[in-house]
Parts: C-alpha cells; structure tokens; sequence
C-alpha cells in the first residue's frame, strides 16, 4: 500500500469513527491527515511503540483523536471495531487521546497549549539522556492563540532542543470562524523566527513537500524546526472543505456515504 | 522547642540528598529558586535543574513530558502560582495522565506576611485534593518535611507538598517516622480531639498543654497527608474524645476541616469546630499579625475546643 492510499484509508476512518459515533472533530481531523500518515508510516523511527528510544508524537490539537486513532488502525494497533467505540461509554477511544488507554499515544491531550509543553519536556529529556529520539507534536494554528503554546516555543529555542518538530496545521479555521478574523496569530513564520525557530512554510497535503521539510528538520542543528503546514479543513470531502461548521458536527449516514464515495474514488 | 526551619529549607536540603542517590529526580523552577530553595539542589546538579522563567503552565507541561519518558520532575514555585494558576496543566497534563510529576510548593499560607493577599496561597489544598490520583502533604516541621521529599519520590504519581515560607518550630526528633496516608497521634488524650497539619500542629500542641492547665485533656493528632486521608484513625481517635477541632493555614472550605467533616459524617457524626481562614483574603503584614488577625491562634484552638466540648450530648 502507498501513502495515498493509507492516506485515503485513514480518511474514510475518520469520516466512520465520527458518524458511528455522531460525535467528534472531522474538519481539523481531515486537515492533518497527509502529516500524521507520513510521520509514522516514513518519517519517525518507531520500532515499536513501548520501546523507550522510539520518536515520539504528541497531539497538542487533541481534538483531532479520529486522525490519530485513524492512523493507529493502519499501522495495526487498533482494529475497525475499536475505532466503532470511539467516544463510546468504557472505551479505550476517548473523545480526546488518553496515553494510558491507547498504545501509540504518546501523551494525553485534549486541553489545547498544553501537549507542546510536554513535547519540549520530551524532547528535553532526550537531550539529558543523550538520546537520538526526535519528538513531533502537531498543533491547530486556532490553538497557537494560546498564550502557553509561545512559553513552550520560547523554552524549546531556548534549550536549543534541535530534535523538536512542531508542525502547525494551518487550515485557517477554528470554531469560531476564520482565524484571522476571531484572534489573528498572523504572520506565523516570522514570529516562529522570531522565536529561534527553523521555520518552514509548505503544503501540507503535499507527501513531497512534507517529506522535505521533516529532512530539513533533521538536518537543522541547534535549534527547533517548525513546519507550518498549509492545509483545508475538512480536506478530501468537498462539502467539508474550507467550512468551519464542520470543526465538530458529525456526518449523518447519507453524508458518510458520500463523504467516503468521494475518498475513495479519488484514490482510484 | 528553640530550634525553628522553615519547611522550604527542608525541602531544598532534602531534594540536594535525593539527587544524589535517584538520578532520575531533575527539578524545575520558575525564577524562584532562591526562594523555594532549590538552588541547593541546582549547585549540585546544574545539569538536572531547569529554569523554567517565569512560565509556570509550561513548567508543569515541560514535567510532564519528562515524567512520560522516566524522569521523576519535582516542580516548585509558590503554592499560590503552582497550584492556581497552572491548575489546567496539573490537571490534564500530570493528573489525568497520573504522571510521575511533583508538585513542591512553597509560601503557601497567610504566613508569606507583607507580600499580601495576591501571594498568600489559602485555596491550594482544596484544588490539589479535588484532583483524581493526586496524593496531598502538609509537612509539619522540619523533620517531617525531609522525609516527605523522599517518600514522595517513591509514589508513583502525582504528589501535592506544601511547603510555607515562614521559620517554624523543629517538633519531632530523629526518631520520627512519617508515613504517607497516616495519621500520628502526637499527644494523647480523652477529652477532644485536635486535628492540625502545617505549622498549625506547634500550635495545637501548645494549646493542648493550655487546655490541660484547665483540666481538659486534648488528644494532638498531625494529619500531614490529606490525600488519601486516614480515616480509620480519625475515627477512632473521634470514638475516643467524641467531638473535635481541625487547625490548618488554609481556607475553612475544602481543606482538612472539609476531609474531616466529610469522615465523621459518613461514619461518626460529631461536633466538630474549625481553626482556619473564613471566607476571606489575607493581607500585608507580619506572619504572627496575620495569624492572630485571622484566628490562626492557640488561644482560638483552646476556644475552639471548649466549643467543641459543650456541643457533645
């Protein structure tokens, strides 16, 4: 199976998880889907996901937990039933990631600010024990609104934690509305700069693009990299994209079908 | 009783002897660590000491994560910062994940004197007990504050210390042995009980000896572990004396009147009167003002306990 079509699979996992549970976060799950498939089925080094020198991988936009769980299918932790229990009553698929709940989730997320500390804090402690492991976290660019996301930011430069990579979904949406109009972060890239950052600005659902900035993260020493991906909210499903009412509402059963025709015919 | 430490000296001298036998303990500060006294540890381990600035929510972030990859983080800053304003993050970055993160708070209480009401940290034992897989620590003196530091490195899990600013009397000798979620029964007696924790429990002793000179017989209890509460001796000491007085540098609502209560009413109903901030701020001043201002005294435990008294049948 290529990435397209992991990626493809993953999408229909969230469109699935999200109706079966008429319940979630499809928009900004959609969004991230080309970033998280490349991170753990090419980019990060996981042996295996208990094994203490793997890459780690914090969702900061915890949230986005159909995207992740939907990866995790693919890379054969979770089963398509465990993806029908998703924010079901005694399942292990809370609506926001528990790390103590689903292997592969590196830390439990769900307030928005918080997984970017702890992915610093990660990453500092590589630096401490003179590990090599590189450790990711993928934020909304709504969430960079929060003023801990820049205390984080500050303190990852400041520690000059080079096997740090943030990724900055950057679907230009949050509940609310456009970002730009509810509490501009705007310009992103030159206060990442600003900050000490590495920062880079590509495509978001481009494999290629992706693939060259996670090298040039590696590559980058002394300080961290961000990677502001340029992506669609709801991206793959047309009546999805670029729609800010789709941040939380589930599909109904006549929208799922059509939201998974659509997927996979694309691939085709 | 000559010999007076404050608490925060005990903690920063203890974490120095633990960073030397458990290599895992790194500790985080948010530019008070001449305060909190872990730059007695950071002289001897710079390279397990981060200074978070003055960020408090990513200190306690930052821990976590480091508690997700082995480390053993103790945080400190004072109790007022570490415990309100990060609550968020102690929540759903170190609780709910039940990681191995140390909250070391220090100038918690009334006794932080000029600084005011914005420092003098009244609420921090009610948010820390809220919280699921917290354990809570109010080290009484010196002695016990020590082996608190140690025997939280050993939980694995979240633990709350509250640590106060201020000089306070040395009364437990080397002999002392503290146990986390137990209650020691420091002065025994029949007539009621007093229920103390922090720096309350020397002023508890001394209003028991004030009593007695009365002829009333006080039983001193220090409870320094709120969370998980030892309800089984608190019953039992209560059976014995039939009512009770609590004392603590905290807020009346939510702290260790609130456990207290909560324990005799779901099993020994009895009288049982408060030693503690009423629903109030602090203010400037100098600690033993604002004690005696707000009631934090040993007159007002003895008064407290006659009133205790004469409520039994």
């Amino acid at each position: 199976m290529n990435l397209k079509e992991i990626a493809s699979n993953v999408r229909v996992n969230i469109i699935n998880q999200t109706a079966d549970a008429n319940s979630g976060h499809p928009g900004g799950s959609l969004s991230g889907v080309e970033i998280l498939t490349l991170l753990q089925f090419e980019v990060m080094n996981i042996p295996s996901y208990d094994d203490p020198d793997r890459d780690r991988f914090v969702l900061s936009k915890g949230h986005a937990s159909p995207l992740l769980y939907g990866v995790l299918e693919q890379k054969g932790v979770l089963t398509k039933e465990d993806l029908k229990s998703f924010r079901r009553i005694n399942s292990k698929l809370q609506g926001h990631p528990d790390m103590n709940k689903v292997t592969g989730v590196d830390m439990s997320t769900g307030s928005l600010g918080l997984g970017v500390c702890s992915a610093v804090g990660m990453a500092l402690a590589g630096k401490l024990d003179k590990k090599d492991y590189r450790v990711y976290t993928l934020l909304g660019d709504g969430e960079i609104q929060e003023g801990t996301v820049w205390e984080a930011f500050m303190s990852a430069a400041h520690y000059c934690l080079d096997n740090l990579c943030v990724i900055i979904d950057n679907n230009n949406l949050q509940i609310d509305g456009e970002i730009n109009k509810v509490m501009s972060p705007y310009p992103i890239k030159e206060k990442l700069e600003a900050f000490g950052f590495n920062a880079l600005e590509v495509d978001g659902h481009d494999f290629a693009s992706l693939r060259e900035a996670f090298d040039n993260a590696k590559q980058t020493k002394g300080r961290p990299t961000a990677i502001i991906a340029k992506t669609t909210k709801g991206k793959g499903v047309s009546f999805m994209e670029n729609n800010a009412s789709w941040h939380g509402t589930a599909p109904n059963a006549e929208q799922r079908e059509a939201a998974i025709k659509e997927i996979t015919e694309a691939v085709k | 009783m000559s010999n007076m430490i404050a608490t925060r000296e005990s903690y920063g001298n203890a974490l120095a002897e633990l960073g030397k036998i458990n290599e895992n303990v790194v500790v985080f500060d948010a530019d008070l660590s001449g305060s909190t006294k872990t730059a007695v540890f950071r002289k001897a381990f710079p390279e397990r000491h981060f200074n978070a600035g003055i960020a408090e929510m990513n200190m306690a972030g930052m821990a976590a994560g480091m508690a997700a990859c082995g480390k053993v983080p103790f945080i400190s800053t004072f109790a007022v910062f570490g415990t309100g304003r990060i609550y968020d993050a102690v929540r759903n970055a170190i609780c709910y994940p039940k990681l191995n993160v140390k909250l070391a708070m220090t100038h918690a209480g009334l006794t932080v004197g000029e600084d005011g009401a914005t420092h003098q940290m009244l609420e921090d034992v009610a948010l820390m007990n809220a919280l699921p897989n917290m354990t809570v620590i109010v080290p009484a003196d010196d002695t016990e504050a020590k082996q608190v530091v140690f025997a939280a490195a050993e939980v694995d899990g979240p633990v709350y210390m509250r640590f106060g600013r201020g000089k306070t009397d040395v009364i437990f000798d080397e002999t002392y042995k503290f146990e986390i979620g137990k209650a020691k029964v420091i002065t025994e007696g029949s007539d009621v009980a007093i229920f103390a924790c922090g720096i309350m429990v020397a002023k508890a002793l001394k209003a028991a000896e004030m009593l007695r000179a009365e002829g009333i017989s006080a039983e001193v209890v220090n409870v320094a572990t709120i969370k998980p509460l030892d309800t089984d001796k608190i019953i039992e000491v209560v059976k014995k004396t039939g009512c009770a007085v609590t004392c603590e540098e905290h807020s009346v609502y939510g702290g260790l009147n609130s456990v207290i209560a909560q324990a005799l009413a779901n099993n020994y109903p009895a009288p049982l009167m408060a030693v503690a901030v009423q629903d109030s701020f602090g203010e400037s001043g100098k600690p033993d003002e604002l004690l005696e201002k707000y009631g934090l005294t040993a007159e007002n435990i003895v008064l407290q306990a006659k009133k205790a008294i004469a409520l039994k049948g």
